[in-house]
């Protein structure tokens, strides 16, 4: 999958069927817009989860996985199924849906197409979090958590709250313009310590936290999925809220304090749960880039922009989006495996000048 | 109907400072009134606009809406009674017309209610009363200024408020334009009983469709009342520093004011 292939494919598909297919889903009314995509990236999704963990290096067969008759210590396929494909399957649509939900909410929140999840620097924090983990070596488990994806979830928290701070300093309301300007300094700062930590650590270290960086979604088991989880379904049902009021706040505060949205605790609100669903996602697989803006720009080529469809639509495409990636970094150069990070982005990268360019 | 007393707010400007953009203003929107805001730049219109409309809260002073103080009112509650008509409207996303008439009826829907048939026929009646039905499908973005604006109009129609505050509705229209909506805010002041306050620095446009004028200099107000005794020569002279000449036109059948000179 090189880029020129991917960038190419989505410009026919945005240019092509999709723009029919939106224009007619965009004359129905709300409710069977909505459930038409639910339904539509729903079976997507799901097929994509369904299939994804018969495709590998070794090819399995769906009727010995659940064969019975065989003992799973015997049955290979099962446990290539099971322990190494699935958790990793689960892990992809968990952080991917995540990913692109929060990019969503931080798109409106800030009233700007080009934000990403990592935009406001919980990412930097996290990456931050997880390079110490890696250069003191400590090993210690707490409860489900290991260290590292523990590091990584108290580096963003710290983030996200610097930058909240900030941001609200001066007034109840939050400033975007400080949201934005403290969440870029705040990426540069963090990188800095990084490479400084990077500086003082040993080879072993750098290739580790390099590793770590590019994003993986191969957890080893369910439990550290498990682990993200409730985080992940707090950021969700705090996302439920939040789709009317963000249309409003996207076409601008005043606008949307005229029609009754508590502007001060929307945007609270959105900062929230976008920066706990982003925490959880890359605590769990890395920073894996880009599903964060792709996922959301795609989807409203195809179903316009109303956030009460866009939002569950991303959170639905996000999880397809991602799995289908992690199976392009399977079998790209199979038996090796490509950091799933880096097909996101070289899918991710082209589309985003694309689009860049398509606004401008 | 809508009564600010004694209003005072300032914008924080440096360490402990305020600079005070509006200083105890008491100003009375009566019900079924078309009232126009005049006053110079910087005067404090869009400010005494944002605080009747609940969206800042005064540092001192209360408005009341039907005699009830807005502070002891939701947002949502607030927003079911005024709507507001901004200068100009710069969605993030590329939204419906459709979509955009339609987001005036987030007040009064619950937090998961979609719209149904009752509101869809509102977003038409006032895209009609709009004179932009034809547009509904239409990206908000690719309109021209003066289609944006009678859709924002549109949309707050659609908010069914009986107040609605407007500020400076028709500053980027041209002239034919500008005639349309003054047409259309005294047809619906006539035909729908809206209240409404319109900041503007048109003084034609006040003159034409306003019957009380509010009239404002560096965050007071000066004078209100009915516009044919508030709309004077002297008047225009004290707040912008211009000799006007201000006659009533009879083909026009309302006052016209034309600037003749700065004040020496």
């Amino acid at each position: 999958m090189t880029p020129r292939l991917g960038s190419s494919a989505v410009e026919s598909l945005a240019r092509g069927k999709a723009r029919e297919l939106s224009a007619a889903l965009m004359q129905r009314p709300i409710r069977s817009r909505l459930v038409l995509t639910i339904a539509g990236f729903g079976g997507l999704t799901l097929v994509t989860c369904l299939l994804a963990p018969l495709v590998g290096s070794t090819s399995i067969s769906l009727s010995r996985v659940f064969d019975r008759s065989i003992p799973f210590a015997d049955n290979v396929d099962a446990q290539i199924f099971f322990i190494a494909r699935m958790p990793r399957v689960l892990a992809g649509a968990v952080t991917g849906a995540a990913l692109a939900a929060a990019g969503v909410v931080f798109q409106a929140m800030l009233r700007n197409p080009l934000a990403t999840p990592f935009t406001l620097g919980v990412s930097a924090g996290a990456s931050l979090g997880a390079m110490t983990a890696i250069v003191l070596g400590t090993s210690v488990a707490i409860g489900p958590f290991s260290v590292v994806p523990l590091a990584s979830l108290v580096g963003a928290a710290i983030a996200a709250a610097i930058v909240y701070r900030l941001a609200t300093l001066r007034d109840r309301a939050m400033s975007t313009t400080v949201l934005l300007l403290a969440g870029v300094t705040l990426n540069a700062f963090f990188s800095a310590l990084i490479m400084f930590l990077q500086y003082l650590s040993n080879f072993a270290q750098v290739y580790r936290a390099m590793r770590w960086v590019m994003g993986d979604l191969d957890v080893g088991s369910f439990q550290p999925i498990l682990a993200a989880l409730p985080l992940i379904a707090i950021a969700f049902a705090l996302f439920a809220m939040l789709p009317s009021s963000l249309n409003l706040l996207s076409v601008g505060v005043d606008a949307a304090a005229a029609r009754g949205v508590d502007t001060a605790r929307t945007q609270r609100l959105a900062f929230v749960s976008a920066s706990v669903a982003t925490a959880a996602a890359v605590s769990l697989a890395g920073p894996i880039g880009f599903i964060g803006i792709v996922v959301p720009h795609l989807v409203r080529l195809l179903v316009g922009v109303d956030h009460r469809v866009v939002l569950p639509a991303s959170a639905l495409f996000g999880a397809a989006f991602l799995v289908a990636c992690d199976v392009g970094a399977r079998m790209l150069l199979a038996p090796l495996e490509v950091p799933v990070g880096v097909i996101t982005a070289l899918i991710g990268g082209p589309f985003f000048l694309w689009l860049l360019i398509r606004r401008g | 109907m809508l009564h600010g007393s004694e209003l005072s707010y300032g914008y924080a400007g440096g360490r402990e400072h305020r600079t005070f953009s509006l200083r105890d203003v008491t100003i009375d929107v009566p019900r079924r009134s078309l009232t126009g805001l005049l006053g110079p730049n910087g005067c404090g219109k869009t400010t005494l606009l944002r605080l009747l409309a609940g969206i800042l809260t005064p540092q001192s002073g209360t408005v009341t809406l039907k005699g009830r103080p807005l502070s002891d009112l939701s947002r949502r509650e607030i927003a079911r009674h005024i709507a507001v008509v901004p200068q100009e409207t710069h969605p993030a996303f590329d939204y419906t017309v459709m979509e955009m008439v339609l987001m005036g009826r987030h007040p009064h829907l619950g937090p998961f209610e979609l719209e149904g048939p009752h509101d869809l026929r509102l977003a038409h009646d006032a895209l009609a009363a709009t004179g932009t039905d034809h547009l509904a499908n239409r990206a908000y973005m690719t309109l021209s200024g003066g289609e944006k604006q009678r859709v924002v109009i549109a949309s707050a129609l659609t908010q069914a408020s009986d107040v609605l505050l407007l500020d400076e509705p028709t500053a980027s229209l041209d002239l034919g334009y500008q005639l349309d909506v003054a047409s259309l805010l005294s047809q619906l002041n006539d035909e729908r009983d809206v209240t409404m306050l319109l900041a503007t620095h048109d003084l034609n446009l006040a003159a034409s469709v306003c019957d009380r004028i509010v009239l404002m200099r560096d965050g007071h107000v000066i004078a209100q009342g009915p516009t044919t005794e508030v709309l004077t020569a002297a008047r225009v002279r004290e707040i912008y520093g211009v000799i006007a000449d201000v006659r009533h036109h009879d083909r026009a059948g309302h006052l016209t004011v034309t600037p003749v000179s700065r004040v020496p």
